[in-house]
């Protein structure tokens, strides 16, 4: 079903009044030159967001000619491609074809388990979340331990996860006052989402554990270790596990935990 | 032994660059490379190198270099004094560097961005695929940092040193910026458009190797200054609650949640973040087959200014 919304004109090359006119779903928007996007929506949805999977699927399996690489976030699929090859206009076309023939959107995700150690260095962000929610710490790591989360988009920083599916509870306002740096490997939460830290940098957001998992390493052969779709589960893990999995992973010999469903 | 670049003296922001790394933006790695892509690949061919290798971007100032084999260097990116062995020489063309000559180059003059280009290019490994740096992620390059004095960088092997020199002209006029409406071009009314096309922009110093912050009349989005996070790219032009437009450049995030008002065309990435700070510039906006067009364009013609090289 397209969604639809209400729009103002375009650009000022649509005078006049104010014309309103209604978006369908998906359209086409030219992001300059050499890039173009398919919009499934403005907001964040599982539908949307399966849909710009499952189309960057289609083209992962049957490329068009000219397209260089593709980013897919929350409700969008941008295409870069070379203009030498194939141009933005025709390009569009085949991909809103390609978005309607391809309606079924398969679940391409792995299911995951990534072990956290909850507390520890962040035990002052999960006992406010606890405090700000009204329940002790152990059940902000129930709730956050007991819902399955699904990679929405990987950007921000190399290898950076976005999660939906936090339980309402646990939705908290970012800090006002960003931290300066944060290590690889906290678990964050940012208003509606769940995140996992991928490489050290300064956050807004609130963070309530960490992973010994490593999201991006570069020297690794897969040096990602999550793509959007992916479905992560998290399990909470004491002090003397952590450790053990930190020598795992510094020794390169730790696995992440594929579920069997 | 592997032929080395030693750095006596380094500008502020002096990193190793390529032209990119690709196909791993779907997994938050932004491309970087030289933010003068075509500087930086007129400076490899002046000395023989494939146009894509990794040299030395400098913003601003220069340095002082030695190498401990013959090689051919080259400057690029705008006009500044080069001396080698204490004795002046043009930039955009190369010269012979001789074992233990010293090269010193000054200060970028109506430039930021320059481009010293050594032959054999500079053979740090590689990281997906690239040699770039980016230096907010600490990826690429030396460490993933600037570089400064004391630094080694290994060479990669050298052809025959054959000085050259541009036989076709490399110009840039001040006409006003391209860029193409969108991705959340109707984000803004007709107002703001007006506004965006028809005042002037004047670049800051609040720029790097991410974004340029710019200064100039504040742009309302009617729509709000705040969308679900999507793909940005080089050239996106984004429009947050302060209402001063930020263009985002080589290093910047691959997602964005500002609304994105219109695009740089990809030839003028060049020339916009060629502009020293404090300097005033107007916007004009074309439609993306235009400027699809105009990109094949300016790319034929780079090739033809590389073909174009002539021996000395």
């Amino acid at each position: 079903m397209p969604v639809t919304t209400r729009s103002c004109p375009r650009s000022s090359s649509r005078s006049g009044p104010e014309t309103i006119t209604e978006i369908s779903y998906p359209r086409i928007l030219r992001c300059g030159d050499s890039a173009i996007g398919i919009e499934f929506s403005d907001t964040v949805s599982e539908a949307a967001n399966l849909k710009v999977l499952s189309l960057d699927a289609s083209l992962a399996d049957a490329p068009i000619d000219g397209i260089l690489e593709t980013i897919p976030t929350y409700r969008s699929l941008t295409v870069f491609y070379d203009p030498k090859i194939v141009r933005g206009a025709a390009l569009g076309e085949q991909l809103l074809q390609r978005a309607a023939r391809d309606a079924a959107a398969p679940d391409t995700g792995r299911p995951l388990e990534f072990p956290v150690f909850y507390g520890g260095e962040h035990q002052a962000d999960l006992d406010e979340i606890a405090q700000l929610k009204n329940i002790a710490a152990a059940d902000v790591i129930a709730l956050h331990s007991s819902a399955e989360y699904r990679v929405y988009m990987i950007g921000f920083a190399p290898g950076f996860a976005y999660l939906g599916g936090l339980p309402e509870i646990l939705h908290t306002p970012r800090l006002a006052v960003p931290r300066q740096r944060i290590e690889a490997g906290g678990i964050g939460i940012g208003g509606r989402q769940s995140s996992i830290n991928s490489v050290p940098g300064p956050s807004g957001w609130r963070f309530i554990g960490r992973t010994p998992f490593k999201l991006f390493d570069p020297a690794r052969t897969e040096a990602f270790l999550l793509r959007a779709g992916d479905r992560i589960t998290f399990r909470s893990i004491d002090m003397e596990e952590a450790r053990d999995l930190d020598a795992q992973v510094a020794a390169g010999t730790a696995r992440l935990r594929e579920l069997v469903r | 032994m592997t032929a080395v670049l030693s750095i006596h003296r380094s500008g502020p922001l002096m990193s190793v660059q390529d032209d990119g790394r690709y196909g791993f933006r779907a997994r938050g790695v932004s491309t970087s490379g030289a933010m003068d892509r075509d500087a930086h690949a007129i400076a490899n061919a002046l000395v023989g190198n494939d146009p894509g290798a990794a040299a030395i971007e400098f913003a601003l100032m220069g340095g002082t270099f030695t190498t401990d084999r013959d090689v051919l260097v080259a400057v690029t990116g705008g006009r500044c004094a080069v001396d080698i062995a204490a004795k002046a020489v043009p930039t955009w063309e190369s010269y012979l560097l001789k074992a233990g000559e010293t090269l010193t180059i000054g200060p970028l003059r109506g430039a930021v961005w320059g481009y010293l280009a050594i032959s054999g290019g500079i053979t740090i490994p590689e990281v997906l695929g690239s040699r770039s740096t980016h230096l907010r992620t600490a990826l690429g390059g030396l460490d993933g940092r600037v570089l400064s004095s004391g630094d080694i960088l290994p060479l990669g092997e050298t052809g025959e040193l054959k000085p050259r020199m541009l036989g076709t002209p490399y110009l840039r006029g001040n006409a006003p910026i391209a860029v193409i409406p969108g991705p959340q071009d109707d984000y803004f009314e007709e107002s703001a458009w007006k506004t965006f096309l028809r005042q002037p922009y004047r670049t800051t110093t609040s720029r790097d190797r991410m974004a340029m912050v710019l200064d100039g009349p504040a742009l309302s989005a009617f729509k709000g200054h705040d969308i679900v996070s999507d793909a940005t790219v080089v050239g996106s032009i984004q429009v947050p609650g302060s209402g001063k437009p930020i263009v985002l450049t080589a290093d910047s995030q691959t997602t964005g949640g500002y609304p994105k008002i219109a695009t740089v065309a990809s030839f003028e990435l060049a020339r916009l973040a060629q502009l020293p700070a404090g300097r005033d510039f107007m916007f004009r906006k074309i439609s993306a087959d235009v400027a699809e067009e105009l990109a094949i364009h300016a790319k034929d013609r780079l090739s033809a200014v590389i073909f174009g090289l002539t021996e000395k």
